[in-house]
């Protein structure tokens, strides 16, 4: 069965549960690709032994009636797998090998799929481009030496590249909706506290979530219900009721309020996009839905209190990474030149920027003017959408202000760089769900995403608009298989 | 007068210095897992047992509060009439060691769980209330071992994530004396609430002591310095005395003092400068993302508040007003709680007055003298009962009731059975009395009339020979009845 990998998770699970094709018939034929396309740097860690071992044991005795029965899967190298390295992209976690397993992919391999490796990504998920990771850059499947997106750009694009049906991100900033964007697939940020975020490697803990990517908004869907728990181990869990989002998924959005911030409109964006955005509106339109006006007016102010609160975090949360406990050590005079060495030789460049701007920004002096107006402001961005949605149903917007970009093209830039994350920042900074679906391509034939931002544990709303709008823009990605020799 | 009797102040030359005294007691809370982790918290255990990943601070692993902990801080507050915050928030305080493996302890800055309240001391020359600052909850760090390897240091993380309980007092205090009754009456609070075990060798119960000098009668605080984590009463009392020397001096010297922090060296007996304010560290505190502010209901407080025994100020009222004990009295039987449980159940079925006399008197010396805490006591409450009722009722004197007492102290034996076994009953049947006392006086015809020319003062030679006849068993109030009569 030649054409395996091209079919959805749906697809695949659809005719295992109907025995026409087995598991280990599936994982052999992701495992195959994945091998053929080392090119793409997509993995960091493989573990295929395993997942026939896993997949002819499931075909031994196979449970028909779980939601990924069967079903391969390689996974962000920021979720912690039980003996299995985790790295997060850093030299620093480089040999580290965790003895337990995070709670989001022990619910998917509780619902029967299969670890096939483990996913690059941004150090730390620090990046937009997958170009800080330890491991090396990651290739778009779309074109050779353009970035996938970032941080969950080995994600993007073993989704994209079809060498998985399906993956898990994790979005801090966008990480998973710039990605999805860059590579023509559907990835989706849950509401802060509906994933959790135990044995997930921290970057910004107040604005981490996991979040599944897809080639379509059904298989989103699914993983989406898999993966969202509550989690007693995780304190920021959120005991809300959850839907079944693959099951009542519908693309009867007729009536639903969507409303268009004007202040998205910025300066400087491509004509492309903003052409993007106006075909968006013309599609939900089309589904029946009600377009709106509204105003989000402390957006401008989202990016800079994005780069203050997640190095912030991030500064105290990488602290851990010390050489004292686990992970790389390099051997120093002393404690302190331990430290030093450890940290300026483990560490990259982008990771130690951020480490250094967080530690900035809570130094005593400096607190009041930028980590507590930080948080004023992000208080005052989120007020923003609970006023919004005093009207709307969603918002829609586009996912980035432009297409992938060349390796390399924004590497010196950092600012630059951040300002990729100027859609999707706001969204992770008032802890709302928001998905990124394909809609159309740039002049170069890169496709571009449209982002629908929900109201918070509204996934379902914001999983049936994307589903409505999916079937009427009829998105088709262009990927030639230029890596395959 | 008498106030300024105890008053504690240094002198040189024609100036008098007033100490002042702040203190931040570091308490471990009594409980069996972690404040942030499920990890047991025995003491004693090998090193790195008692560590689980959280505690490590491994990957992705994160804090989950222990309600337990929280309601024994909360109990404390309630002990300390302090204020209840419904409201607290955990910050992290960043800095790095090789003992404190997250890169910060998770502790409380600005809203901490408990706010003001306040302790009372009884003090020779009267009570003095000592304010409390703050009572807040945070982590310990793990143990640091640099003499196992000349080159190398262990680290033990069984104590990493334990909870601590930091109670801060207003500079209320003036006095090493102070000082020891202040944290002998907390650690008596807190083991009459169950909160703490108040173990100071164990490191359960620990300071860092502010002290700083100023002129008598000023009303200005001097520059203080900080000696960190003394954890013994002795030390602390030593470590005042020294530092506030050592400010005299460098006042009197026409020097200022720095504001740092300081070391004791129990060995030298000084204090030693470790950081000055300008190398003090910066930790960064900021709230902690992966824990969500702690908010407690009403109700979650007043189940507390039902759950609180009478404490030591309640108890010493109640002893007075009941029992008619003397406030010196009221004060050690109530001073731990173990001792008042002691007293309590002994007057159950005893003499108060009888009670309250041999506990704080023989009792108390014989468990000084073997080294043993009152729930160690060989003695246990209902034997003592029963030894004090023997010399209520007549059955023995009090004499006799000590050399049964020795006896009982040599294992927990019915003293009933120990009169009875020893024929150490009194005499107090007067015929056989009359019968002693008629054979000493005829034994002693010539002292005899003396007496009756008037040397009464011979009165107590007969006493003392009947009783000697006796074999220390004759009733000591017929005795003297009897003899007069004869005599």
């Amino acid at each position: 069965m030649s054409d395996i990998t091209k079919q959805s998770l749906s697809e695949l699970v659809e005719n295992i549960k109907n025995k026409k094709i087995s598991s280990s018939e599936v994982t052999k034929a992701f495992i195959e690709r994945s091998e053929k396309s080392k090119e793409l740097n997509a993995y960091i860690t493989e573990d295929y032994s395993n997942a026939l071992n896993k997949a002819k044991q499931f075909d031994e005795k196979p449970n028909l009636d779980l939601k990924l029965p069967g079903i391969p899967m390689a996974v962000k190298d920021l979720f912690c797998t039980k003996d299995i390295r985790t790295t997060a992209g850093s030299k620093i976690l480089n040999n580290f090998v965790p003895t337990y397993e995070s709670t989001v992919t022990q619910n998917i391999w509780n619902e029967g799929a299969i670890l096939m490796g483990k996913l690059n990504c941004d150090e730390f998920a620090m990046g937009s481009s997958n170009e800080t990771s330890f491991f090396g850059n990651v290739q778009n499947p779309i074109d050779k030496n353009l970035v996938p997106g970032g941080s969950s750009g080995g994600s993007s694009s073993a989704v994209a590249a079809q060498l998985t049906p399906i993956t898990i991100g994790t979005d801090t900033g966008g990480s998973i909706r710039q990605p999805a964007s860059f590579t023509g697939t559907v990835g989706l940020k849950p509401t802060y506290g509906s994933c959790s975020r135990y044995g997930i490697v921290a970057f910004a803990s107040s604005l981490d979530q996991a979040g599944p990517m897809a080639q379509n908004v059904k298989d989103c869907a699914l993983l989406q219900e898999v993966i969202s728990s509550y989690d007693e181990k995780d304190s920021t869990s959120i005991d809300f009721k959850r839907n079944d989002y693959s099951k009542e998924l519908t693309k009867d959005i007729k009536g639903k309020k969507i409303g268009i911030p004007k202040e998205y409109r910025v300066d400087g964006m491509p004509k492309e996009i903003e052409d993007l955005w106006k075909k968006g509106i013309e599609y939900a339109k089309d589904c029946g839905a009600e377009i709106i006006d509204i105003s989000l007016p402390h957006t401008n102010y989202a990016l800079p209190t994005y780069y203050i609160v997640a190095p912030a975090e991030a500064s105290s949360n990488l602290a851990r990474y010390d050489g004292v406990k686990y992970g790389f050590r390099a051997e120093g005079e002393n404690l302190i030149d331990m430290y030093e060495k450890t940290r300026s030789e483990g560490f990259g460049a982008e990771v130690q920027r951020r480490i250094m701007i967080g530690t900035y920004v809570l130094s005593s002096g400096y607190y009041d003017a930028y980590y507590l107006k930080a948080q004023k402001v992000r208080k005052l961005i989120k007020n923003d959408f609970d006023d919004a949605y005093e009207k709307v149903d969603a918002i829609l917007t586009p996912s980035t202000p432009s297409s992938a970009f060349k390796i390399g093209e924004k590497t010196n830039d950092p600012v630059s760089m951040y300002l990729n994350d100027i859609f999707t920042v706001p969204v992770n900074l008032a802890g709302l769900p928001g998905i990124s679906i394909p809609a159309g391509h740039d002049a170069k034939g890169y496709p571009l995403g449209l982002q629908i931002i929900g109201k918070a544990f509204d996934e379902q709303n914001i999983l049936n608009i994307a589903y409505a709008m999916e079937e009427k823009i009829n998105f088709k990605n262009n990927i030639t298989d230029w890596w395959i020799k | 007068m008498s106030k300024n009797k105890s008053e504690y102040l240094i002198k040189r030359h024609d100036n008098q210095y007033e100490v002042v005294i702040g203190l931040e007691v570091h308490a471990q809370v009594s409980s069996q897992s972690k404040l942030f982790s499920t990890s047991a918290t025995k003491f004693g255990a090998e090193p790195n047992t008692q560590v689980s990943l959280v505690d490590a601070a491994f990957p992705g692993m994160l804090p989950v509060i222990n309600e337990y902990c929280v309601k024994q801080a909360i109990k404390t507050g309630i002990g300390l009439k302090a204020k209840i915050n419904k409201r607290s928030v955990f910050d992290r305080k960043n800095y790095f060691y090789a003992d404190l493996p997250q890169g910060y302890q998770i502790s409380q800055f600005k809203d901490p769980i408990v706010g003001e309240g306040k302790v009372i001391l009884d003090m020779p020359d009267g009570q003095k209330e000592v304010g409390i600052e703050r009572l807040h909850l945070e982590q310990d760090a793990g143990k640091s071992i640099h003499d196992l390897d000349h080159k190398n240091t262990f680290v033990d993380l069984n104590r990493s994530g334990v909870a601590l309980m930091e109670i801060v007092s207003k500079p209320d205090l003036r006095s090493p004396d102070e000082v020891n009754a202040y944290i002998k009456k907390l650690r008596s609070i807190m083991r009459y609430l169950g909160t703490c075990d108040g173990n100071m060798q164990e490191g359960s119960l620990r300071a860092d002591v502010n002290v700083s000098v100023r002129k008598k009668g000023s009303k200005d605080f001097g520059t203080r310095c900080e000696i960190k984590n003394v954890n013994s009463i002795k030390f602390m009392q030593m470590a005042i005395e020294y530092e506030a020397n050592r400010q005299v001096d460098l006042i009197e010297d026409g020097q200022t003092i720095d504001q740092e922090t300081r070391l004791f060296d129990t060995k030298k007996n000084e204090t030693r400068s470790m950081r000055s304010k300008e190398d003090a560290h910066d930790y960064r505190y900021f709230p902690d993302p992966d824990l969500l502010p702690l908010e407690v209901s009403d109700e979650f407080v007043k189940n507390i508040k039902s759950e609180i025994p009478e404490l030591p100020d309640e108890k010493k009222k109640r002893f007075i007003e009941k029992f008619k004990l003397s406030p010196y009295e009221a004060n050690i039987l109530v001073s731990d709680i173990e001792t008042s449980n002691y007293f309590e159940n002994v007057i159950k079925k005893s003499d108060v007055k009888l009670a309250t006399n041999w506990i704080i008197g023989e009792l108390f010396a014989a468990l000084n003298e073997k080294n043993l805490e009152i729930t160690e006591s060989p003695i246990s409450a209902g034997n003592l009962s029963k030894l004090i009722n023997l010399i209520k009722d007549g059955t023995i004197s009090g004499k006799i009731a000590k050399t049964v007492f020795e006896q009982m102290m040599e294992g927990d034996k019915d003293p009933k059975k120990i009169v009875e076994e020893k024929g150490l009953k009194q005499e107090s049947d007067p015929k056989a009395l009359e019968a002693l006392i008629d054979k000493v006086i005829d034994d002693n015809r010539d002292k005899a009339t003396e007496y009756k020319s008037g040397k009464v003062k011979l009165f107590g030679f007969f006493v003392g020979q009947v009783m000697k006849v006796s074999g220390g068993k004759a009733n000591p109030q017929l005795v003297n009845e009897i003899l007069k009569k004869k005599l």
